[in-house]
């Protein structure tokens, strides 16, 4: 199973934009990692920009590949832009707003909102960060490398989250 | 739009699309070996120019493709005179220069400079 950092798609306006959600929670390992507490430090869990930057590949990888039926191997293959300026923390909910920007035959580029929900304030978002990213199809290198045939991407757990929230 | 206007443009798609410095970006300055371009930045790239001058770029008419897998055009790690007589027929923007003495295929995406795009993009407005 291929590691999920989105939980839901919330909007799809196919070929435009797509929506998506990842709910933060205590439960998940990382957060006892990042970082523990170390010395007079308490533990201060928060979650990497990493795994942030990948809940927005897989919202825009999703979009791009959507556009084309999912006939198309979507890599993420460029960091355009990305800026955060707060930490996400359990018990707070991520969106990720990514919107198409270019198609064509060789790849895509996506521009992308990150907002945080806290539970504590209902209805009110905060932008937290931008990332813009491209995308290469696989099968359209310029390198003329060749790929397995079937669709590895898009596998059986981005099916899931499509199916679960209704868009697959 | 003058060849300087252009240019001027062009030079901030780079600096955008490169994370180069406003000063690195010369007309002579090779895309690959001197702005240190990977292939997803000729796509970024085509994109940016499209915007920027709302321009069409069909793929394979900036820069060349499928050449390096045919072997009427490049045998032996060389692009061969029919391969070159394509690139000049197909590729107007791109100067050759000293590279026909020794057509390696490896460096045909040298050959890419700034200079290269603004002529490019000089022929794309001029067609409209």
């Amino acid at each position: 199973m291929r590691w999920l950092w989105i939980d839901r798609i919330v909007e799809l306006v196919p070929g435009q934009r797509l929506v998506a959600i990842k709910n933060l929670s205590l439960a998940e390992e990382y957060f006892h990692d990042h970082f523990p507490a170390s010395g007079e430090m308490p533990a201060t869990p928060i979650m990497p920009a990493c795994f942030i930057l990948e809940g927005m590949a897989q919202t825009a990888g999703i979009l791009v590949g959507h556009a084309e039926g999912f006939r198309e191997k979507v890599a993420l293959a460029k960091i355009s832009k990305a800026e955060l300026s707060a930490d996400a923390v359990p018990g707070q909910t991520l969106r990720y707003t990514a919107t198409l920007q270019n198609l064509d035959a060789l790849g895509a580029s996506t521009a992308g909102v990150v907002e945080l929900f806290d539970p504590t304030r209902p209805g009110e978002a905060t932008t937290i960060g931008q990332i813009d990213l491209m995308f290469s199809h696989l099968d359209h290198n310029m390198a003329g490398l060749d790929f397995p045939a079937h669709n590895f991407v898009f596998g059986e757990s981005f099916k899931t989250v499509l199916r679960m929230s209704g868009v697959g | 739009m003058t060849r300087d206007e252009i240019f001027t443009k062009v030079q901030t798609i780079l600096v955008d699309a490169l994370a180069v410095d406003e000063d690195e970006v010369k007309p002579e300055s090779s895309l690959t070996k001197d702005l240190g371009a990977e292939s997803i930045d000729f796509l970024d790239i085509v994109f940016k120019l499209e915007q920027a001058f709302g321009i069409k770029i069909p793929q394979g008419e900036l820069f060349p493709e499928n050449v390096a897998s045919n072997p009427e055009y490049v045998q032996d790690g060389k692009v061969t005179p029919a391969g070159i007589a394509m690139l000049k027929a197909r590729m107007p923007h791109m100067t050759l220069g000293a590279w026909e003495q020794d057509p390696q295929v490896m460096k045909v995406q040298e050959l890419f400079t700034v200079g290269t795009l603004v002529r490019f993009v000089e022929a794309k407005l001029a067609a409209k």
